[in-house]
């Protein structure tokens, strides 16, 4: 049998009459995993193949797309269709797709290499074009498949056998550069968090238009620990603010909260009292506050870091339902238009027989 | 000696009757906000109305908005007339009216000895003079010594002709153009209909601009009757045309129809990715305005996410097509390589200009045959393809768009800054209500395998949405028999003998090498590529009528190379290959066919012109025995 003839037919009645849900694990092909043991991506697989369950999705009209690395061999993991690219422009490819088949459910898979580096410029557009996609960034703040080298999320001053001295720049953050791109779905999530991750991939694939979720991801290699002083959990409550819209930013276990700035633009740390967290006047979670989005994005230790929907606004339309209809009104407006007809617009003449 | 003619002349000469000539070549030249290509075109119309061949050259400035005056603001529009079938703009103007002092100076190394010179006086003023970069007025240092010039003050007639007609003088001005168009058609024998037709579609919701225009190509053209000037009058007769209907047509007008009619004869629809590039925007432009006619278009951030929206189009089911020039093509080599590991089909249309990086973007060439014979890590072998002429452009979109998704392979279609730009008649094609090589998806379980090859080793496209045939691709390499990867060692020499062998069988599905002109047996053989068409199509029947010995072979499929070019080529004593590269095409014939193909360069930015190849025919033949 092939393994990439896998066959899967969710249209298949069950017994019962109804369409039969898969299960998370009938999501997975049948080839071996090769990630290192212990890796990060392990997580996010078996998250994305419970989002699927979840969201009852078809694998024959669902398509991952992805570049090069370690996390872009997902498509060879999931029992879907897939198109495992070249390094950085899984976006662009993903694009072509929806252009050309919009009803296909479509997921970009790449790390801080793939999407934060060689393919930034293709994340940035696909997020301001907002087509209907899901684009997982899977952050481990090193290139793993490449041995090691500094990537656009590595902490400044790490050594590297590219940057044996200490790397020089600094940092990108992945949730503020999509909110700068125009993103109207931005979620941050952690490799670990087998609750919370496969909610926000649900909501991310709900959301009509571009949905990029960061998922702080552990390399068991390279960097081991690289974002331990976020998600270890003895320290958890103190590192994390899990967003929920509508409801206050606390963390802490109740006793801290977010609250505006006295004295500049921004966010700080307030205590809450016996009088609750409104008379401390902590923030509500707005996901359509794009200025909240954009403060929340930016907070790094020793401030908590947010994980959760930041930012969820979809726009009326996705880009390719705008260009549909672009198309529509293109053919309305002059029906029954055909080549023959475009051709003979010029003057023409006819040389006699 | 310099014949100088200035108006008014008082006691001219009789009229000569008019003259009959077989072809002339007729160069309208300007600032670029002359109106000079809007004169132009409706010149070539008059003409092919008139049933005379012709073909057209837009030459305008790569500058936006050059300061007026300039040289480098100079907009030129060439046209050559012929009562039989050519294939060139001309090599040197017969006739060229320049209304400002730089459009002369411009132009002057291309015109013929004897050539007319109409100018404009009330240009040559000090100050314009020296903005054309003239020391000395040209009029008056022996400068036009060899040519015939006529003075005529256009710009000042045409302000007198549209006065009373509400315009102000600034746009009285500016009819000049089509003061400029009127004298030209009474100098070749047309009546100013069409160009009436025109304006008044043009002009129809501004009557004060529609009365300037009219007025001033009226006047234009009655001065030729009455003016004292002695202004040469000719007429050119009825070119033996193929009977039919036709219109003109660039070389970016018929790729985009031909694109569209691909899209049809595939039954597929078309999407078409692409990033601003000169000089292939135009087809973008083309076609984003005919988006009702079954084609999306998609302006992506750079060259690298057009070509892989396209290749995205292309796994999805559509036809996937991307255009650009020379340096796009590099950018986009990556995706290339993944589109031949994928064996996705893809239409890349490569509009070539001069290089090497930026180099010459409105200046023509054709050196990128290389970048897309080889151009890619590994061994990556795809077809590549090249239209002859403008209106070849829609054959052979047809014909890239059909290799594409017969062969599933990526197809490269060279064009040319020449091809895109120039304009002749095109003869209307049939445009068949049926698919003519249409597409079907398979969709059967039975047995499916994504690379499971046919006889022609051409493996299945099943688009996403198949219900059943989910399945992976991928750049990496893949098992031969399963579409997993693999590393292994003996399954890549099976996989890379496989691609190869694919792309050598399109070889079987195109037509066997043959000539354009002249017989096997000829001393000397013209091996062209590309727009070189034009000029080697004429120089070749130049010779030929004056009984040389000589042939001419053009490559329309460029890789896989035609069946029987080696046995045809070995036939000829010389094989000489004019292009607009350092040797690329004859390096290729070299090395694949073991035959002395001897290059022809020239890289100027320029054609050839039918005399350089005349010469260079003279020339081998003089020297084969």
């Amino acid at each position: 049998m092939s393994a990439d003839a896998t066959v899967l037919d969710p249209a298949e009645p069950a017994p019962g009459g109804e369409a039969r849900r898969l299960e998370p694990k009938d999501y997975a092909s049948d080839q071996e995993v090769r990630w290192c043991p212990g890796c990060g991506d392990y997580a996010i697989l078996k998250a994305v193949e419970k989002a699927l369950s979840e969201l009852g999705a078809d694998p024959d009209r669902t398509v991952f797309v992805s570049g090069i690395g370690c996390a872009a061999r997902f498509p060879h993991y999931l029992a879907t269709y897939g198109f495992h690219g070249i390094h950085g422009r899984a976006p662009a490819i993903a694009t072509g797709i929806k252009l050309a088949k919009p009803e296909l459910d479509v997921w970009v898979v790449g790390g801080d290499g793939d999407m934060l580096a060689i393919g930034t410029n293709h994340l940035v557009h696909a997020l301001r074009r907002d087509l209907d996609l899901v684009i997982l960034i899977v952050n481990n703040a090193i290139y793993g498949l490449t041995k090691g080298q500094a990537s656009p999320t590595t902490p400044t001053g790490t050594r590297t056998p590219s940057t044996p001295s200490g790397l020089l720049e600094r940092p990108l953050s992945a949730c503020s550069l999509a909110l700068a791109a125009g993103a109207r779905f931005v979620a941050r999530s952690v490799d670990v968090h087998q609750k919370q991750l496969p909610e926000i991939l649900v909501r991310a694939r709900r959301h009509p238009g571009t949905a990029m979720v960061e998922i702080l991801q552990n390399c068991v290699i390279y960097a081991d620990g690289a974002w331990s002083h976020i998600t270890d959990k003895a320290h958890a409550a103190e590192t994390q603010l899990l967003l929920r819209h509508g409801e206050p930013l606390l963390f802490a276990d109740g006793r801290k909260g977010l609250a505006p700035a006295r004295h500049r633009a921004g966010l700080e740390v307030v205590e809450v009292g016996p009088e609750g967290w409104q008379a401390a006047g902590v923030l509500v979670h707005d996901e359509r506050d794009r200025s909240l989005a954009t403060l929340l994005a930016a907070l790094e230790p020793p401030m908590p870091v947010a994980l959760g929907v930041l930012y969820a606004d979809p726009a009326p339309a996705s880009y390719e339902q705008l260009v549909r209809e672009q198309i529509a009104a293109e053919r309305a407006r002059a029906p029954g238009l055909d080549l023959a007809t475009v051709i003979r617009r010029a003057p023409t003449w006819t040389v006699p027989g | 000696m310099a014949e100088i003619v200035r108006a008014p002349v008082v006691g001219a000469r009789p009229r000569p009757a008019r003259t009959r000539l077989a072809n002339v070549v007729v160069r309208l030249s300007g600032d670029s906000g002359d109106g000079i290509q809007v004169a132009g075109g409706q010149l070539a119309l008059a003409t092919a109305l008139s049933g005379a061949d012709l073909e057209t050259f837009p030459d305008f400035p790569a500058e936006i908005r050059a300061p007026a005056g300039t040289t480098f603001g100079v907009s030129s529009f060439q046209i050559h007339i012929a009562d039989h079938r050519v294939h060139t703009v001309g090599d040197r103007p017969d006739v060229l009216v320049a209304l400002n002092p730089a459009a002369l100076k411009v132009n002057l190394p291309d015109l013929r000895p004897g050539a007319l010179v109409i100018l404009d006086p009330g240009s040559f003023k000090k100050r314009e003079l020296e903005r054309a970069g003239f020391p000395a007025d040209p009029r008056e240092d022996g400068t036009l010594r060899p040519f015939r010039v006529v003075e005529i003050p256009i710009e000042e007639l045409t302000r007198k002709a549209t006065a009373g007609t509400g315009v102000s003088a600034r746009e009285a001005g500016r009819a000049k153009n089509f003061w400029a168009l009127g004298l030209i058609l009474w100098m070749h024998d047309r009546d100013t209909r069409s160009v009436e037709a025109w304006l008044e579609r043009r002009f129809a919701h501004e009557p004060a601009l529609l009365a300037a225009n009219k007025a001033a190509l009226a006047a234009g053209h009655v001065f030729g009757e009455v003016s004292e000037l002695s202004i040469p009058a000719f007429t050119v007769g009825r070119a033996p045309l193929e009977p039919g209907t036709y219109r003109t047509v660039n070389g970016l007008e018929a790729l985009a129809f031909g694109l569209l009619a691909a899209g049809r004869d595939a039954g597929l629809e078309l999407v078409y990715c692409s990033y601003p590039i000169t000089p292939a925007s135009g087809l973008l432009h083309q076609l984003a305005g005919l988006r009702g006619l079954g084609v999306t278009t998609f302006q992506a951030e750079d060259e690298i996410a057009a070509i892989c929206a396209a290749i995205g189009a292309s796994y999805a089911g559509a036809l996937g097509v991307t255009g650009t020039s020379g340096p796009g093509m590099a950018l986009k080599t990556e995706a290339l390589g993944l589109a031949v590991a994928v064996e996705l089909p893809l239409v890349v249309i490569d509009v070539q200009r001069a290089g090497p990086s930026t180099g010459m973007p409105t200046k023509t060439e054709q050196s990128d045959l290389f970048q897309a014979v080889f151009g890619r890590n590994g061994d990556t072998p795809l077809v590549v393809l090249a239209a002859a002429t403008p209106s070849d452009g829609f054959a052979m979109a047809r014909e890239a768009v059909r290799l594409a998704v017969r062969h599933m392979t990526p197809v490269i279609l060279l064009a040319d800054g020449f091809l895109a730009n120039a304009a002749e008649p095109w003869r209307l094609p049939e445009l068949a209500a049926e698919p003519a090589f249409p597409v079907r998806f398979p969709t059967s379980r039975e047995g499916f395998r994504p690379w499971r090859r046919d006889a022609h080793g051409v493996r299945p496209w099943v688009v996403p949405g198949t219900p059943g045939l989910a399945h992976r691709i991928s750049g990496l390499e893949r098992d031969f028999e399963t579409g997993a990867i693999s590393y292994d060692p003996a399954n890549h020499a099976r996989m890379t003998a496989a691609r190869r062998a694919k792309i050598l069988a399109v070889a079987e599905d195109v037509p066997p090498a043959a000539l354009e002109q002249g017989d096997p047996d000829d001393r000397l053989v013209l091996v062209g590529w590309g727009s070189t068409y034009g000029p080697i199509a004429d120089a070749v029947a130049a010779a030929r009528a004056k009984g040389r010995d000589v042939a001419h072979l053009h490559l329309r499929h460029l890789w896989p190379l035609p069946r029987g070019l080696g046995d045809l080529l070995s036939g000829f004593r010389r094989i000489l290959v004019p292009e607009m590269n350092t040797g690329q095409l004859a390096t290729l014939l070299r090395a694949e066919l073991l035959v002395p193909a001897e290059p022809l360069s020239k890289v100027t930015g320029r054609p050839f012109t039918v005399e350089e190849l005349s010469q260079a025919i003279e020339a081998r033949l003089e020297e084969a025995p």
